[in-house]
């Protein structure tokens, strides 16, 4: 049975195997010297404030985006050559299968999620998520998910039929492994936060928004969660039964989507789309907020077309889930259908360049300050573009024929992942830094990163839209030099690697402020426009000591002018108790459950799963029946508090 | 900083125009030898050319409000509050929408135009070529001219070709570049698709889709000869190559990678075989869009190829109305 638990005989997976141990033996070593246990668990395990909920999102995105781009790398060192023994096959389709699902699942989805958790509740001038245990749990199912998924490194085997693992290369027949096992559990359990996570900012967005901000006053990133929090609770439960269908045709022999017993592939190949096409829209939408509400802070102004905005925003999340079939033109389904899809795929074009239209009348007649937020902003328009005129030059059907899985497809993707989601993210990530920690992180590096981040990317990904019109199919681990393919590998590794440089620039960046860096004190770091600036960075934990009225678009800035005209304020209410939601150990303990199931399940130990499933059983009734669930800070804390942070502004 | 990137940039764009420019005509795709190839390209360059309309202005406003709009530039105008124009608002919505209908329009005749399955027209009766992929190879038979290869294709130029495809296994995606688009190839199913070379000439053809560990051993050559070229080959073949048996089929398709064959026959209705072996415990095989499965015998190895291809045909012709 352990024969095969441990893998063994590979270099760089005993390398790995040995420094993962380390890590974790110096994490432990670290925490226990320092006495941190019981503050891991009270203040971070067990929380439910959103705003710490969002860092260890962020946190853990920041990890995955090493391991993903550490298998990039890996990737592109195999490929710099012909025939380069570097990654025998089986590990090269291992390593792009995992960085295709950390790269989208276990990294842009938690940095989203982190960036919806910091700054929607602040937005919206609410004291947290309308769920606030469900978001806990949300997080410990996504991390543990992730986590389950990354072990397969180590133990067992890593999944290898590709990130979207098309049947029948991912059923029993083609992958006897439990390599697959691993990417089910891994992505289903994670999948389940993800949902919960959408139900919850939904309502909290419908539901929890300040006296008179009306809906069309939300800052445009709101509006942006909005989209992309619908999306997910229509498009996730696709995956949840797509994945769970997929378990039971190789744990149970079922014949979904088998060749024998009347199953077909091709119904796993729409779903999973159904499902992957409105997901790539989860993740840019909240990129496009993020960017609306930058351009109009940094350029000092407000935004352009906020209607136009808005009316974009919500019919590109409609429209994302009418072309899922345009990721498979050549399956033959027939002049009709791909019609029906090209045009779709077309149509969705027009509202995201409407977007980018409006954002550069945003920046018209307006007085851009270039901080680091603004530069990744400026640096997507034009990424972004190309990506997306790319985009709809493999929405032509009968053209996408000569496109499809070839580099000029990888560079697409690539490019409006990394120019728009990843670049968004990043944006979003600095932007709201201070309202995070306190202070900004460092202008020098970060332009350092900035430049080899972005330099890196043109270097890494032109080069592969020609190697797609050269022939060369994705997915290979090697290829003969007569096709002339060698040069441009050899520059897109050079840029896949400036971008290795960007990252530890970042990484340094974030160290070197955390030691050097002035505190920010007046809670307003960019002369912002919404609520979140209005209180103190970091955010006292019940956010607003009075609930805002909102009266307008840019409520904050109109605060402002309105402070400056001297206009008189009115006398404030008097504060009250604010009641709060009390930590719960249950979320962090549900997930170890999760986990115990999950694994035994993939590795078809039922002496294991069945007790972690009744663990989880028992956890969901000993929340049931827990009623001691909230609190109230009292008012005198409360002031204690504001004052502390009025004189820190001083 | 700016000054190591100033230096920086032109070295790499510098780099970077060597680089592509020492590889021209490598483009397969922009270099096409065949019409169904050739249509593709001009769409291809329809839509970037409609796509540059938009992207050129783009990137030229966005460089030049960027620049004169920064923060130490107070010589121009500063407009916080200016967030609302109609006109603009018609024109970002308008121009969008009529270019995206101009290429609608391009794609939707090209998309029927195009649709793999539909017969080029010629004077020329098409050579049927039946291909299967298997892990990790290609398995071509010729079911005309009763030969078999592996790896290896060789056809007339000048004249359509007709190929059937499936998969035994792992769903695969054949590809010749120079010729025309791919199509998918999958298990239990026949697809159809027509090519021509329209000059002799060595092609590159490769599996598209990823099918598990030897997956980018899957390329193959594709020949195109004159018509007297292909008629000794298939003599050759005939005369000297040895016979693909059942179970030598059996042994090709197990896991593992092959180098170039040839056969003088295989074993009758192979393909109908292949594609149908996964539809034990139902009499009807798989439909899908235009591809057409290989008829609903249930003896499939007494199969008359005739007969098939005139279903296949008009199969597709209703297919492509409904």
């Amino acid at each position: 049975m352990f024969g095969t638990f441990f893998i063994t005989g590979d270099p760089l997976i005993l390398g790995a195997q040995v420094s993962i141990g380390l890590v974790s033996l110096a994490a432990i070593f670290i925490v226990t010297y320092f006495k941190k246990w019981k503050w891991l668990w009270t203040e971070w395990i067990t929380t439910v404030d959103h705003k710490k909920i969002g860092i260890m999102y962020i946190l853990a995105a920041i990890l995955m985006l090493f391991r993903g781009g550490v298998d990039a790398l890996l990737i592109r060192t195999q490929l710099a050559l012909p025939h380069l023994e570097f990654l025998h096959a089986g590990h090269y389709n291992a390593i792009f299968t995992t960085h295709g699902v950390i790269m989208i699942l276990f990294m842009a989805m938690p940095f989203m999620f982190g960036l919806f958790n910091i700054a929607v509740p602040l937005q919206i001038g609410a004291r947290d998520v309308a769920y606030p245990y469900l978001n806990s749990l949300s997080f410990w199912l996504f991390f543990i998910g992730a986590m389950l998924f990354n072990i397969s490194f180590v133990i067992g085997g890593s999944p290898d039929a590709g990130w979207l693992a098309y049947p029948p290369l991912s059923e029993l027949s083609g992958s006897p492994g439990i390599g697959q096992n691993f990417y089910i559990w891994g992505i289903q359990i994670s999948g389940i936060g993800s949902l919960a996570s959408g139900i919850n900012f939904v309502a909290t967005i419908l539901k929890m928004r300040a006296p008179g901000m009306k809906l069309m006053r939300m800052p445009m990133f709101t509006w942006s969660v909005l989209a992309s929090s619908l999306t997910i609770m229509f498009a996730f439960p696709i995956l949840t039964v797509t994945m769970a269908m997929l378990f039971l045709d190789r744990f149970l022999g079922a014949h979904f989507f088998t060749l024998d017993g009347g199953g077909n592939p091709m119904m796993y190949v729409n779903l999973i789309w159904m499902w992957g096409h409105p997901e790539v829209y989860i993740v840019i939408l909240p990129a496009f907020g993020i960017f609306s509400d930058i351009v109009s802070t940094f350029a000092k102004k407000k935004l352009f077309g906020y209607k136009s905005m808005v009316f974009a925003l919500m019919s590109i999340s409609i429209l994302s889930f009418f072309t899922w079939l345009h990721h498979f033109f050549t399956m033959g389904s027939g002049a009709d259908v791909n019609a029906f899809f090209a045009i779709t795929t077309m149509v969705i074009a027009i509202p995201t360049g409407v977007k980018v239209f409006n954002w550069l009348f945003t920046l018209y007649k307006g007085r851009i300050n270039f901080s680091q937020p603004m530069l990744w902003t400026i640096a997507f328009i034009p990424c972004f573009v190309i990506g997306g005129m790319t985009g709809v030059m493999l929405a032509v059907a009968p053209a996408d024929f000569q496109f499809h899985n070839s580099y000029f497809l990888i560079a697409h993707f690539h490019q409006v992942l990394i120019g728009g989601v990843v670049f968004g993210y990043f944006a979003g990530m600095y932007y709201w830094w201070p309202k995070m920690f306190g202070f900004k992180l460092d202008e020098k590096i970060g332009k350092w990163a900035f430049w080899f981040w972005n330099i890196g990317f043109y270097v890494c990904f032109m080069p592969q839209y020609a190697l797609g019109l050269m022939g060369m199919t994705r997915r290979f681990n090697n290829y003969d030099t007569d096709l002339g393919w060698l040069p441009l590998n050899i520059v897109s590794t050079v840029g896949a690697f400036i971008m290795g440089l960007g990252f530890l620039f970042q990484i340094w960046q974030i160290v070197y402020s955390l030691r050097n860096h002035k505190k920010e004190k007046t809670g307003d770091a960019w002369d912002g426009r919404s609520l979140e600036w209005s209180i103190p960075s970091p955010a006292p934990m019940y956010n607003f000591a009075r609930l805002p009225q909102v009266s307008s678009q840019d409520e904050w800035w109109e605060e402002k002018e309105r402070r400056a005209a001297g206009v008189p304020v009115e006398p404030a209410q008097p504060l009250e108790p604010i009641h709060m939601p009390k930590n719960s150990g249950i979320p962090f303990i549900a997930s170890i459950f999760w986990f115990i199931f999950g694994f035994g399940l993939v590795w078809d130990w039922l002496w294991m799963a069945i007790p972690g499933f009744i663990g989880i059983v028992v956890t969901l009734f000993a929340r049931s029946f827990s009623f001691d669930t909230d609190y109230y800070i009292p008012v005198d804390e409360v002031r204690r508090s504001e004052e502390a942070a009025l004189k820190g502004a001083k | 900083m700016r000054r190591y990137l100033r230096v920086l940039t032109p070295l790499l764009i510098m780099v970077m125009a060597v680089m592509l420019s020492g590889c021209s005509g490598q483009y397969l795709v922009l270099d096409p030898k065949g019409p169904i190839g050739e249509s593709q390209r001009d769409l291809i360059y329809i839509s970037a050319i409609l796509c540059a309309v938009i992207l050129v202005p783009v990137l030229i406003m966005t460089a030049v409000i960027v620049w004169r709009y920064r923060e130490n530039n107070k010589k121009v105008a500063y407009k916080p509050k200016w967030e609302h124009s109609t006109k603009l608002e018609t024109l970002v919505w308008g121009v969008p929408t009529v270019i995206i209908i101009i290429l609608a329009a391009f794609t939707i005749k090209y998309t029927y135009d195009l649709e793999p399955s539909k017969a080029i027209a010629s004077e020329h009766e098409p050579v049927t070529i039946e291909v299967t992929s298997l892990d990790w190879k290609w398995l071509f038979t010729y079911p005309d001219e009763g030969i078999a290869t592996v790896n290896y294709l060789k056809f007339p130029e000048g004249v359509p070709i007709r190929f059937h495809l499936t998969s035994d296994q792992a769903m695969n995606s054949f590809w010749i570049p120079q010729l025309g688009g791919q199509i998918y190839t999958m298990s239990g199913m026949a697809m159809t698709l027509y090519l021509q070379a329209d000059e002799a000439g060595e092609y590159y053809g490769s599996g598209a889709n990823f099918t598990g560990e030897d997956f980018s051993k899957m390329t193959f050559k594709a020949d195109a000869v004159s018509n007297e070229d292909y008629n000794a080959w298939v003599q050759q073949v005939k005369s000297s190559s040895p016979e693909l048996t059942m179970d030598g089929y059996h042994k090709l398709a197990e896991k593992g990678t092959s180098d170039e064959q040839s056969f003088s026959s295989f074993p009758k209705g192979l393909f109908q075989q292949i594609v149908m072996q996964y539809m034990n415990g139902s009499d009807m095989p798989m439909h899908h869009g235009n591809s057409e499965s290989a008829g609903s015998d249930k003896d499939m190895g007494d199969m008359d190829m005739d007969g098939m291809d005139k279903d296949m045909d008009m199969g597709s012709s209703e297919h492509a109305n409904h």
